[in-house]
């Protein structure tokens, strides 16, 4: 689950760790308000306005309907703030991150201009080759990390922690030395990296990142920007952060599968699949590409779907405009064939087949299942493997 | 022959009397499984599976009681990795965690756990472990499998089972079908099972079903390269998944250009392994390579 700069910098302020002063706008007057508040504030007339999206590259990126305009834009005075903020919101950002439709900008954060004397990388994530959570830093901040890591990976350092110690001192100031930080400064950093990785495991962050890491003119060591990701299964124990889910940047179809606890991907293809079990969902979007066709979704039922959760599964695949055709295939172990039957003719009944639908059934209940829907005089095709499945399908649509 | 478990293997099922679990410790007694002991907090003294097996508070408790010498957590996602550390602490020798949706940080403590203690861990978030007509462990449909010649190691529960069934039909069967499951944190990983699979010598041939996201496949290929003799058949799912979107598993995600099914595909065929076109050619590639 991804959430929005300005919320991850609450969630760490709450946490101890540096951030700017800031504050989130809906509306231009809004806007105006935060950035008089800091001016008075700070005694500075500097102050940044950020688009607030769930993606990078925010300050390179370009609004469709302003051109020459950034994501991310430093103004002089409140009233500045306001003619920027009437820019930016409901205006479409594109980014390398967002991809060619761009996202609508809804929230800005206002935040107080820094005086920038050193820009650093710093992130955590898990380490899946050792299970262990990494500290990563590099002196290279501001930077695309990913081309970083490619280009010149001597320059990012990293820090694996035993879940039995947490974070030890020496690591903290072996980090800190390593990013070129002396004397107080360094001393800064250490207690950074201590509430940055304690941040990390109680928030149950996926990836914590902070980039640009800022070094102040006085050695201060702050986060200037922030982003987080997080567990998601995880997020039983966390109902604040769960609350800070934003609606506008999620796929709809995706949330009412997660209504239904049903695990749901879209992508661009045309192909509708509905499987069970998310290796062999995946293995049946593989197979519709191996035959020249591409899956307009992955979808898994999971083990112990009932003939609701199918049916549901089934009009959420059947309300993608691109769709040309369906192709369940369920192995059924613990998922019964006839319940799955059961479900996809409740659906059809129901909504409606403009697409043709082939259906394979293997496993527990399968003769029951197959006879089921060779009764239901309904158009359905009928497949006995996976590969008999897919192909019959990708030719139905071509 | 078989790796992990088989007819003397002892069972005890963490969480019986919930739903699931006392489903499935049924199915695996009707198998033939000998399931001796169920493990649930503040129910010891009373019977579940219709009486069949008796329940105790502890799994120290079990273990003494009834000899038990393998574990299956059936335990809900907020106290599952506490029930597998409590197995490992009672140095079961096997334990086998099927709950889907463990919190990664609490998998971390579990893995560090483990390090340098006795018991080796199958999972969390996978189908288990079946030895044909001797043990079933997990959740896994027992009917499709039958004894045979093949390991068969996998990060995904159906894709398993389509596996499976491909090799019954063929008659190659199974010596063991291991679930390693689909989280990005867990127990044994491909290299493990290889290893088992290498030194077992009635297994002929090894069929290796990865995922995208993390780099498990590429490490078993590896092993592949310098140590195994046997034919091996893999396959990858996930070739169609875009970078960044989690795929149902929790570790089948390609982050940061990593992960790739491309990368995966390119060091098992450097490895001489044979890779399956589709997930419906994973049986006959084998009987291309054993006849």
């Amino acid at each position: 689950m991804k959430i929005h700069e300005y919320q991850a910098k609450d969630l760490l302020r709450d946490a101890g760790v540096p951030v700017p002063l800031s504050q989130v706008a809906f509306t231009a007057d809004e806007a105006r308000a935060a950035a008089q508040t800091l001016i008075e504030k700070t005694g500075n007339d500097v102050v940044v306005v950020k688009s607030q999206i769930h993606a990078g590259g925010r300050g390179k990126g370009r609004f469709k309907e302003h051109p020459d305009l950034g994501g991310v834009k430093v103004v002089k005075g409140a009233d500045a703030a306001k003619a920027m903020a009437e820019q930016m919101l409901g205006s479409t950002l594109v980014t390398i991150q967002t991809g060619p439709e761009g996202k609508v900008v809804n929230r800005l954060l206002i935040e107080q201009g820094m005086d920038i004397a050193n820009e650093l990388y710093l992130a955590a994530t898990l380490d899946r080759d050792t299970g262990r959570i990494t500290l990563m830093g590099s002196s290279e901040g501001g930077m695309d990390i990913e081309e970083v890591a490619e280009t010149h990976p001597e320059k990012i350092l990293k820090i694996q922690i035993d879940p039995a110690f947490g974070l030890l001192g020496y690591q903290g100031r072996e980090l800190a030395k390593g990013l070129g930080l002396t004397g107080k400064t360094a001393r800064k950093m250490t207690g950074f990296l201590d509430k940055f990785y304690k941040a990390y495991v109680a928030l149950d962050c996926a990836l914590l990142e902070i980039n640009p890491l800022l070094i102040t003119g006085a050695g201060d060591v702050i986060a200037l920007d922030a982003k987080a990701t997080f567990d998601d299964n995880a997020m039983y124990r966390h109902a604040n952060i769960e609350a800070l889910r934003d609606p506008d940047e999620e796929d709809p179809a995706e949330l009412e599968a997660k209504s239904w606890d049903l695990s749901y991907v879209a992508l661009d293809g045309t192909i509708g699949c509905m499987v069970n079990g998310a290796g062999l969902a995946m293995a049946t979007m593989d197979i519709i590409k191996y035959f020249g066709a591409e899956p307009a979704n992955f979808l898994d039922v999971g083990g112990g779907a009932t003939e609701e959760r199918v049916t549901a599964a089934f009009k959420i695949i059947t309300k993608d405009p691109q769709l040309k055709g369906i192709l369940v295939n369920i192995f059924g172990g613990i998922m019964k064939c006839d319940t799955i039957a059961r479900g996809v003719i409740g659906a059809v009944k129901e909504v409606g087949l403009q697409v043709p639908l082939v259906v394979r059934l293997e496993g527990t209940n399968v003769e029951l299942g197959k006879k089921l829907l060779d009764e239901s005089d309904l158009k359905i095709t009928s497949a006995g493997s996976l590969r008999e499945a897919a192909q019959k399908i990708v030719e139905m649509t071509q | 022959m078989s790796v992990l478990v088989d007819k003397n293997t002892k069972l005890l099922v963490q969480g019986i009397t919930g739903k699931t679990g006392e489903f499935h410790a049924k199915l695996s007694i009707e198998y033939g499984t000998s399931v001796v002991a169920g493990v649930v907090p503040g129910k010891g003294g009373s019977t579940a599976c219709d009486g069949r097996v008796p329940v105790f508070d502890s799994v120290a408790e079990a273990v003494e009681a009834t000899g038990a010498n393998a574990s299956v957590v059936f335990v809900p996602p907020p106290f599952a990795a506490d029930a597998i550390i409590e197995s490992v602490a009672a140095e079961v020798p096997l334990v086998i965690a099927i709950t889907e949706g463990i919190p990664v940080n609490d998998m971390i403590v579990v893995k560090r756990f483990l390090e340098g203690r006795a018991s080796r861990l199958i999972g969390p978030n996978c189908p288990g472990v079946i030895t044909p007509d001797q043990c079933r462990i997990g959740i896994m449909p027992g009917y499709i499998h039958k004894p045979g010649k093949i390991g068969v190691v996998s990060r995904s529960g159906t894709l398993t089972y389509e596996a499976v069934h491909q090799l019954t039909t063929l008659g190659l069967g199974q010596t063991t079908a291991i679930g390693i499951g689909g989280d990005p944190v867990n127990g044994t990983n491909f290299v493990d099972c290889l290893t088992l699979f290498n030194e077992d010598p009635e297994c002929h041939g090894i069929v290796m079903i990865g995922e995208i996201g993390g780099a498990a496949e590429e490490a078993g290929a590896a092993f592949i390269k310098d140590h195994v003799k046997k034919p091996v058949v893999g396959f990858i799912a996930g070739i169609s998944a875009p970078p960044g979107k989690r795929m149902g598993h929790a570790g089948a995600i390609i982050s940061g250009g990593k992960g790739t099914a491309e990368a995966k595909l390119e060091a098992l065929r450097d490895a001489g392994v044979k890779i399956a076109d589709t997930p419906s050619d994973i049986g006959s590639a084998m009987a291309s390579l054993i006849g």
